[in-house]
C-alpha cells in the first residue's frame, strides 16, 4: 500500500507515492537522482548517507522516506548557496581534507551541522562531533583541519 | 617566472565534483531499464547443498530471473589466480557454488528483478536444503583439520622455502637466538565504498560494457574476457569514481563475471551494489599469518641471521593474488637491517573462510612487523637501547644498491638520517627522562620505535604476476588543452592532480589546462592499474617519459616553424626559442584559443612570422593543421610510452609512538606519534601527508582494534561495521609528520611511493610502545588487536 509524501529538498517541493518501508536515501537517490548521498553501510555507524532534516543531520539509510513526510532537507547537492561553496566544502578542497570522496558528502553534512552549533570548536570537539562518520583514507586529521578552517572562514 | 606546480602542496583538481556530491560512483551510473542483482549467499561455512528450491521466488512481483550454479557452472569460466608457485593446489572456483559452500558469504545464487526492494524480497523465499559438515577455522590446525578440497588430500595449498645464505652457520654463529610468535589477525579492507558492477549488453553491436568498482580496469577486461567468453575487444570495462580500494578491488570477483554475463542473457543493463554485510563477508580480507620469527645475535646486537616459519591462512579459495602474499612477506624480511642468512618456510592452508589477498601492505606490514618486534625483543634480551640494536644493524647510505639475504637490490636510502630525524622531533631522550619519572609517579607509559623499508613501484615484469609496467599518452589538443590517458586507476590517491603537475612543469603549461583520464578501457591504451604503491613510480614516469618523447616531435617541429635548427632551439616555460632570443621564455604557455571563445570559421593558424618564439601550444595547433610541419614529420601531437621499470623502489623510515595505559580500564592512549617517512622525490606533500596519515590510521586499526572473528564453527562474528571497528576521529592523536628525501635512481622522478608507507611502518611502532609500556609487568609480547581486556587482567594479576 503506496503512501503520499511530500518533502522540500534543497529548496524544491516533492510529492510522491512510496512503499512506507522505501528509505529516505533510495528515495533522494534513485526516485529524486540527487546520488551525492551515499550509503556504506546500512546500519547508520558509517555515517556516508548523512542529510539535514529540518536542520538536524540524520543518517539517512536508517530514517524511512515517510518518517520525513512534510520535513525540509538538505543534501550535499544542496549546500552551497547560489553556485558557491560552503565554507565546510571550502575547508575540505582547501586542506585535502578528502581523498576517495565517498564518504565526504556525509562527513561534509556532519560537519556543517557541528559549525553550526558550535562555531568555534577545539580539536577535540570537532574529533567527537564526527564520531558518527567513518573516513578509512584520511586519518581524519586534514578533516579537523577542513572544519577548523570552515569555523574560521563562516566566523569571520 | 612561469609558475611551477611539482614540490608543492596544490590541492586537488579533482575535489570540486567531490565534495559538491556531484562525482560518480557505479550506484551514480543510472541507466533506463536497469534491471537489479541481489545474491543469496552461504549462511554455513562448510556444507553441503542439497537442493536448491526458488520455485517462490520466482513468483515474487518483478523477479525475471534466479541463476544458480548448476545452471550456470560451465558457462562462466572459473574465478581467476594469477600467483604462479610451486606445486600450488588451484580449487576450481566456480562463481557461483555448486555442490558445496566454502565460506559463510559464498554465493549460491543471483536473483534479477526490476527493483532491488523485490529481489531482496525473493531472497527470503530461496529455500536451500544444506548438510552442514565441519569447518576448519583454526589457522594452525587447518592443515590437520577436515578436508575443504576433496581431490587434493589435505588443506595444504603450497609449502615454499625462500631466503638466502647459510642459516644453520649463520644461526650457529650467534651468541643467542631470540625467538617470538605472533600472531597477525585477520583484517577487512573496509574501503567505505562497497563493491558495485553495472553490466550493459547491446546484443546488436555485441559489446558489452562493465562499470566496476575496481583498481585493475584492464586487467580485468582480460579476465572478464575470457571468464565470459566474449572477445576482449568487445568488451570495455570503465571504472568510474571508486570510493577507496586498499588492494580489495585489486581483483577479479565473481560478481564482475556474472553481471555481464546475465546482461548478455537478459540483454539489458543489470546493477548490484553490495551490501557493506556482503563486504565484510566476501570481499578480500587481509594478513592472517600466524608465525614464529627467530633471530641469531651476538651480545654486542649484530643479527647474524633470522628465519621465520609461518602459517598463512589463505581461506577457501585463491582469490587473484592470494596465495603470493605471503611470498612478499618473506622478501621483507630484512627490514632496514644487514642480515647474512634469511630464511622463510611458509605453509599456506585452506580454511573455511573468505580468501585472504592483498589489503593495504600486502604481505610487508606482517615482515616489517615479525623484525620490529624482534628488534625490540633482542634489545629487551640484551637490555640495550631499541635505537642503539637498529642502528647496529642498519646498512649505512654508503652501501646502496643494498643486496639483502631475501634476494632483493635496496634502490637507495639512509636510514640513519630518518631515525635521527624521528628521535630528534619526538624529543626521545626526553621522552626516555619522562617515562622514568612517569613510572616513578605510578603511571604506564610506553616509547615505541619502528625503522621499516618497504618495497615499492611494483614492479619489474619479471617478478610480477603479468606486467609490471605501466602506460602513458600525453597530447596536446589542437586548441592547447593536454590531456593525459594514463594506464594508472587512482582511487583517492590523487594522481589526477600529480600527473597533472608533472605535465605542467615539463610542458610550461597551466595546471589547469590539463586533464588526467583514466579508467576506461574504451579510451585508455592497456594499462596495469593502481596497487603496490605504484602508480606515480611507474604510471607518473610513463607520463614523464611520453612528454619527453612528445616534445622530441614538438622541437622539430619548432625548428621548421622558425627556420632554424633543431640545436639552435630551447625549450623553457612552455615556449620554444630561437637562442638568440631565450629572454622570451617567460611566462606560462596558454591555450592558443582560449576555453570558451570560440574562433569564427576555421581554427586560427599560428602566425610565425616575424616570430623568434612559439609556445607548445602555438606548436600543438599547427601540428594538427599540418600545413606548417617538416615532410617527414606525423600530424598531430601525442605521444605514448609504455614504462618498464627495472627495480623496485625501497621506500623507508622510522616512526615513533608514545603510549600511556589507564591502571583501571586497560586503556590505551596514543598521546605522541612522530613519523619520519622517505618516500623519494614528493610530488605534492599535501598528498603524501594525507596518504601517510591515512596508512598510519589502518595500522592503528590493526594494532589496537579491528579484527575478523569467525567463532569455531566459521560463522563470520564481525559482519557489520557495528562489530568491525574501524577508527574513528576521537580515538586518534594528532600526527607529527616529517621527511627525509633520498632520490630513487630506479626512475628518472627519483619518486619512490607512500600508499602503503603508514600501514607498513606503524603497526610495530604502536605495539612496540604498549610492550614497552608493560615491560615492568614482565611483558614481552603482545598479540593484535592489543584490547584494553587484555591489557586490564595483565595490571590486574600483577
Amino acid at each position: 500500500m503506496k503512501q503520499a509524501i511530500s518533502m522540500n529538498v534543497n529548496g524544491v517541493d516533492h510529492a510522491a507515492e512510496v512503499e512506507p518501508r522505501l528509505l529516505l536515501v533510495h528515495y533522494l537517490r534513485d526516485t529524486l537522482a540527487l546520488t551525492g548521498t551515499h550509503v556504506g553501510c546500512e546500519t547508520s555507524i558509517c555515517g556516508a548517507c548523512t542529510v539535514l532534516l529540518d536542520g538536524q543531520a540524520v543518517k539517512s539509510c536508517t530514517v524511512l522516506a515517510v518518517q520525513a513526510d512534510g520535513g525540509n532537507i538538505t543534501t550535499i547537492e544542496g549546500l552551497g548557496v547560489n553556485g558557491n561553496l560552503h565554507p565546510v566544502q571550502e575547508g575540505f578542497w582547501e586542506q585535502h581534507g578528502l581523498q576517495c570522496g565517498y564518504c565526504t558528502p556525509g562527513m561534509i553534512m556532519a560537519s556543517a551541522q557541528l559549525i553550526d552549533r558550535n562555531p568555534n570548536p577545539s580539536r577535540e570537539e570537532i574529533r567527537h562531533g564526527l564520531d558518527g562518520n567513518l573516513c578509512r583514507c584520511t586519518g581524519y586529521q586534514h578533516i579537523v583541519e577542513a572544519v577548523e578552517y570552515a569555523a574560521k572562514k563562516a566566523s569571520a | 617566472m612561469a609558475e611551477t606546480y611539482v614540490g608543492k602542496r596544490v590541492k586537488r583538481t579533482e575535489d570540486p565534483r567531490l565534495i559538491k556530491g556531484l562525482a560518480h560512483y557505479v550506484d551514480d551510473i543510472r541507466l533506463p531499464d536497469t534491471l537489479h542483482v541481489v545474491f543469496v549467499r552461504s549462511i554455513y561455512a562448510h556444507a553441503r547443498i542439497d537442493g536448491i528450491d526458488f520455485s517462490d521466488a520466482l513468483k515474487v512481483p518483478g523477479v525475471v530471473a534466479v541463476y544458480t550454479g548448476r545452471d550456470i557452472a560451465e558457462k562462466i569460466g572459473p574465478v581467476p589466480c594469477a600467483a604462479a608457485l610451486p606445486d600450488l593446489k588451484v580449487p576450481d572456483y566456480r562463481v557461483l557454488a555448486t555442490d558445496k559452500v566454502f565460506f559463510v558469504g559464498h554465493p549460491i545464487a543471483a536473483i534479477v528483478a526490476t527493483d532491488k526492494y523485490a529481489a531482496r524480497d525473493a531472497v527470503d523465499l530461496i529455500s536451500i536444503n544444506y548438510e552442514e559438515l565441519p569447518a576448519v577455522v583454526d589457522v594452525e590446525a587447518a592443515a590437520g583439520g577436515a578436508v575443504i578440497h576433496e581431490s587434493f588430500g589435505n588443506n595444504i595449498a603450497y609449502t615454499l622455502t625462500s631466503g638466502e645464505g647459510d642459516i644453520e652457520a649463520a644461526m650457529q654463529s650467534a651468541d643467542r637466538i631470540v625467538s617470538q610468535k605472533m600472531v597477525h589477525q585477520r583484517l577487512a579492507p573496509i574501503a567505505m565504498e562497497p563493491r558495485g558492477v553495472l553490466a550493459r549488453y547491446f546484443p546488436g553491436e555485441e559489446e558489452l560494457t562493465v562499470w566496476s568498482s575496481t583498481q585493475i580496469p584492464h586487467l580485468l577486461r582480460t579476465q572478464l574476457a575470457l571468464m565470459i567468453g566474449i572477445p576482449e575487444n568487445k568488451l570495455r570495462v570503465i571504472t568510474p569514481e571508486v570510493g577507496g580500494g586498499f588492494g580489495s578491488k585489486l581483483n577479479v570477483y565473481a560478481e564482475e563475471a556474472l553481471l555481464g554475463w546475465i546482461s548478455m542473457q537478459l540483454g539489458k543493463p543489470v546493477k548490484w551494489i553490495e551490501s557493506r554485510r556482503e563486504n565484510v563477508a566476501a570481499t578480500i580480507h587481509g594478513r592472517a599469518q600466524v608465525g614464529t620469527i627467530e633471530v641469531g645475535v651476538k651480545n654486542d646486537g649484530t643479527i647474524t641471521g633470522l628465519r621465520y616459519n609461518v602459517v598463512a591462512d589463505l581461506g577457501a579459495y585463491h582469490q587473484l593474488l592470494t596465495p603470493a602474499i605471503p611470498t612478499l612477506t618473506g622478501l621483507m624480511l630484512s627490514g632496514a637491517y644487514r642480515i647474512p642468512a634469511i630464511q622463510m618456510n611458509v605453509t599456506g592452508v585452506f580454511t573455511n573462510k573468505m580468501s585472504t589477498d592483498a589489503y593495504r601492505g600486502a604481505g610487508r606490514p606482517e615482515a616489517t612487523y615479525v623484525v620490529e618486534r624482534a628488534m625490540d625483543v633482542i634489545a629487551a634480551e640484551l637490555k640495550m637501547d631499541p635505537v642503539d640494536v637498529r642502528r647496529k644493524n642498519f646498512p649505512k647510505a654508503s652501501e646502496f644498491p643494498f643486496h639483502t639475504a631475501t634476494g632483493l637490490d635496496y634502490d637507495s636510502g639512509d636510514y640513519d638520517a630518518a631515525l635521527d630525524k624521528a628521535l630528534d622531533l619526538s624529543g626521545y631522550q626526553k621522552l626516555r627522562d619522562e617515562q622514568k619519572q612517569a613510572r616513578t609517579a605510578g603511571k604506564i607509559m610506553g616509547i615505541g620505535l619502528s625503522s621499516y623499508v618497504e618495497i615499492c613501484a611494483l614492479g619489474p615484469s619479471q617478478a610480477m604476476p603479468a606486467g609490471g609496467w605501466e602506460s602513458a599518452t600525453v597530447r596536446i589538443e589542437p586548441t592547447g588543452t593536454v590531456t593525459i590517458l594514463t594506464g594508472a586507476s587512482p582511487h583517492g590517491q590523487g594522481q589526477e592532480t600529480s600527473f597533472a603537475q608533472i605535465a605542467a612543469d615539463e610542458l610550461g603549461v597551466n595546471l589547469n589546462d590539463v586533464t588526467v583520464i583514466h579508467g576506461d578501457t574504451g579510451v585508455v591504451q592497456y594499462g596495469i592499474g593502481t596497487f603496490g604503491s605504484r602508480a606515480t613510480a611507474v604510471g607518473g614516469t610513463a607520463v614523464f617519459i611520453a612528454i619527453q618523447k612528445l616534445k622530441e616531435k614538438a622541437e622539430k617541429i619548432a625548428a621548421h616553424m622558425l627556420q632554424c635548427e633543431a640545436s639552435a632551439i630551447s625549450f623553457e616555460a612552455g615556449k620554444y626559442c630561437r637562442q638568440t632570443a631565450a629572454a622570451a621564455g617567460a611566462g606560462t604557455s596558454e591555450p592558443v584559443v582560449p576555453v570558451g571563445e570560440a574562433p569564427a570559421g576555421a581554427l586560427p593558424e599560428p602566425q610565425t612570422e616575424g616570430r623568434s618564439s612559439l609556445t607548445i601550444q602555438e606548436i600543438a595547433l599547427a601540428a594538427h593543421i599540418a600545413k606548417e610541419i617538416p615532410p617527414d614529420t606525423e600530424p598531430g601531437l601525442s605521444a605514448t610510452y609504455f614504462f618498464e621499470p627495472k627495480n623496485f623502489t625501497f621506500p623507508f623510515g622510522t616512526h615513533v609512538c608514545v603510549v600511556e595505559i589507564d591502571k583501571d580500564t586497560g586503556e590505551i592512549k596514543i598521546v605522541r606519534y612522530v613519523a619520519v617517512d622517505d618516500c623519494g622525490k614528493v610530488i605534492n606533500p599535501l598528498l603524501v601527508d594525507g596518504q601517510v596519515h591515512g596508512g598510519i590510521v589502518q595500522s592503528i586499526g590493526q594494532a589496537l582494534y579491528e579484527e575478523v572473528v569467525y567463532d569455531e564453527q566459521g560463522q563470520l562474528v564481525t559482519g557489520e561495521l557495528m562489530d568491525y571497528a574501524v577508527p574513528k576521529a576521537s580515538q586518534l592523536p594528532w600526527f607529527e609528520t616529517d621527511r627525509t628525501e633520498t632520490p630513487s635512481p630506479v626512475n628518472p622522478l627519483g619518486v619512490k611511493g607512500v600508499g602503503e608507507a603508514g600501514t607498513i611502518g606503524a603497526t610495530p611502532a604502536i605495539v612496540n610502545a604498549i610492550v614497552d609500556a608493560l615491560s615492568p609487568y614482565g611483558v614481552k609480547h603482545l598479540d593484535m588487536p592489543v584490547r584494553p581486556e587484555a591489557v586490564w587482567r595483565i595490571i590486574a594479576n600483577n
